[in-house]
């Protein structure tokens, strides 16, 4: 037993923005190790410039993104390719966005339309000035050299 | 099932930040207000809670429904934490409900939050866009007013909607607002006010978004029983109802529109539903709360609406999802005057088309202008509507201007995500 036991004193301090109420700084970060699991094809077919989506194995709706399992009637999907041209089914200029994404802000999202696909795919269209996007517009995929195996190694610009 | 009733309501004033204040004292202001209007039912009468708040992000904070109950005296009795983004509110209300309708309780606690201002608010947006599918669709630009410029500008190609529209959306529910207290962001607005303010995502402005919030808001159910004992003026519950779709808006399909009653399949006939353009899951919703309730025709058979305009867009959308003007017709619906206040000046003419009778929507101010604390947001539209029904908004607002003259039925509509999740509730006066 000490009855002079201490806690060390540190010289780290807490970041204080007011005292009434007293409101600190408080950090907080985390690296998961995130698993794309049964939709992991669809991240390698970015990486060998092919865009995957799935097809239902029984009714034969297609979706222009990975879905494991038909959302139409529960059955087990294949992957098929999708064309690398479609055309804007909508679309919009993010002036501003997520902490994450302000940085890269103008940016434009849209959603693609394919032919003889029953759902749509989201990415990026680059190239166009905000005006320049129209609904019905073509466009065609291009992908990133180096992929990152993010849904934003593809992405789309004008024909 | 039993019958429910609701007897109490309580909402703190909604504001930009409440650094003062956690979630459990903004939830105990709420709730202590309520007990007041109740003056017959005391603590030991609740037989347990549901508590609803969207995210752990925000809060910082795991179980923090646990530390409610316990910070108002409620435990050991039963509670659970529902969430559903958006509809968090709406579905806790709905849970409460069930709560009592099934006979597990005679007195229910829906206790409600959101604590959004301790993140920068372009943080929070990162926040709310992880409500939206982490794999496809927030890497690419996650930004959920990105998402509803989208699906507002499919509407406007599909159905000739405008942003001046859109914009008179914006104008009623913050000049609606100008008489409730409990508002973030009263204000009378112009059409050039709300184009000519900051463009956020095509063709959406700052002013056709509502803001985040800090605030609590609480609601009391019962049985049939209890409500006879407790209150003078109790409301019923009669219909309820939810809906879902796809996270991720891409998958939704175009396939053929669910009808409600009133409507027939000519109305659609070449309309693909819902794509991008409207929410499959308010339709669904609002078919189950119509059945529930015997609605038959909504814009007539309702008196007021309070529904979930986190945009002047899905304010437009929802009303097509709601049945209260048919697909494509919610612009003119807007400019008809329909769901305006009879009693104020907002400075727009109205084409008065005679489609439409005169059916308020967001009397209080909605999202638009009373904010939106997430978790407290479907349970504050439950409460203006609980006052609406009860007549007594002069009393709880301190001012009789936003009083409906004969408010016998009202509609709560409470969403989540680009219409993942939805919620409808029919309230309706007396029924005892
Ligand atoms: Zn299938």
């Amino acid at each position: 037993m000490n009855k002079h036991a201490k806690l060390p004193e540190t010289d780290e301090g807490t970041v204080l923005f007011n005292v009434d109420p007293i409101i600190v700084k408080y950090h907080y970060e985390i690296d998961y190790l995130h698993s794309y699991a049964q939709d992991s094809p669809f991240f390698a077919g970015l990486a060998a410039k092919k865009l995957l989506g799935s097809r239902c194995t029984a009714c034969g709706y297609s979706y222009a993104t990975p879905r494991g399992h038909c959302m139409e009637c529960g059955a087990a999907t294949e992957w098929f390719e999708l064309p690398l041209q479609g055309r804007i089914h909508t679309y919009t200029t993010c002036h501003f966005g997520g902490e994450a994404f302000l940085k890269e802000t103008l940016f434009t999202l849209i959603l693609v339309e394919f032919d003889g696909v029953d759902t749509l795919f989201l990415s990026r269209l680059v190239g166009a000035e905000p005006d320049e996007a129209t609904i019905g517009m073509q466009v065609k995929a291009r992908f990133l050299r180096n992929s990152k195996f993010k849904p934003t190694d593809i992405y789309f610009v004008p024909v | 099932m039993r019958p429910v009733y609701m007897i109490s309501g309580g909402i703190t004033k909604f504001a930009k930040a409440h650094p003062d204040k956690d979630f459990r004292l903004m939830v105990k202001e709420a709730f202590d207000y309520a007990m007041a209007d109740v003056p017959a039912l005391t603590r030991k009468e609740i037989d347990g809670s549901v508590c609803s708040y969207f995210s752990d992000h925000f809060t910082r904070q795991l179980m923090a429904g646990a530390m409610v109950q316990d910070y108002l005296g409620l435990s050991p009795k039963p509670s659970r934490r529902v969430e559903g983004g958006g509809a968090t509110g709406g579905l806790c209300f709905q849970s409460a409900w069930e709560a009592v309708a099934s006979g597990r309780m005679e007195v229910c606690l829906a206790m409600g939050f959101e604590t959004m201002s301790r993140v920068n608010t372009w943080k929070g947006n990162e926040f709310i866009a992880l409500a939206s599918d982490t794999n496809f669709d927030y890497p690419v630009g996650g930004f959920y007013s990105g998402y509803y410029a989208m699906m507002v500008r499919r509407h406007m190609h599909e159905f000739g909607t405008t942003v001046e529209q859109m914009a008179k959306v914006a104008i009623k529910n913050h000049a609606n607002a100008r008489h409730n207290p409990y508002a973030q962001s009263p204000a009378l607005l112009t059409v050039a006010d709300v184009r000519s303010s900051p463009m956020v995502a095509t063709p959406l402005t700052i002013l056709d978004i509502c803001q985040m919030s800090d605030g609590a808001a609480v609601v009391i159910l019962v049985s049939e029983e209890m409500a006879h004992k407790l209150c003078q003026q109790p409301v019923r519950i009669s219909g309820v109802g939810c809906g879902t779709d796809a996270m991720r808006m891409a998958d939704r399909p175009h396939g053929k529109v669910p009808l409600l009653p009133h409507e027939s399949e000519g109305d659609y006939a070449n309309l693909k539903y819902p794509g991008v353009h409207s929410f499959r899951g308010g339709r669904s919703a609002a078919g189950l709360a119509y059945r529930m309730a015997g609605i038959v025709n909504p814009v007539r058979d309702l008196d007021f609406v309070e529904l979930h305009d986190a945009y002047t867009s899905s304010e437009i959308q929802t009303y097509e999802d709601l049945g209260l003007c048919r697909y494509g017709e919610g612009g003119s619906f807007v400019d008809s005057g329909a769901p305006f206040l009879d009693n104020l000046d907002y400075g727009l003419a109205f084409t008065g088309d005679q489609r439409w009778p005169k059916l308020p929507v967001n009397p209080s101010g909605g999202l638009l202008a009373c904010g939106h604390p997430v978790g407290a947001t479907g349970l504050m539209q439950a409460v203006f509507a609980f006052w609406q029904l009860q007549g007594t908004i002069g009393r709880h607002l301190g001012d009789d201007t936003l009083q409906l003259p004969e408010a016998r039925r009202g509609l709560i509509h409470s969403h989540a995500g680009t219409g993942t999740y939805i919620t409808v509730s029919i309230l309706e006066r007396g029924g005892i």
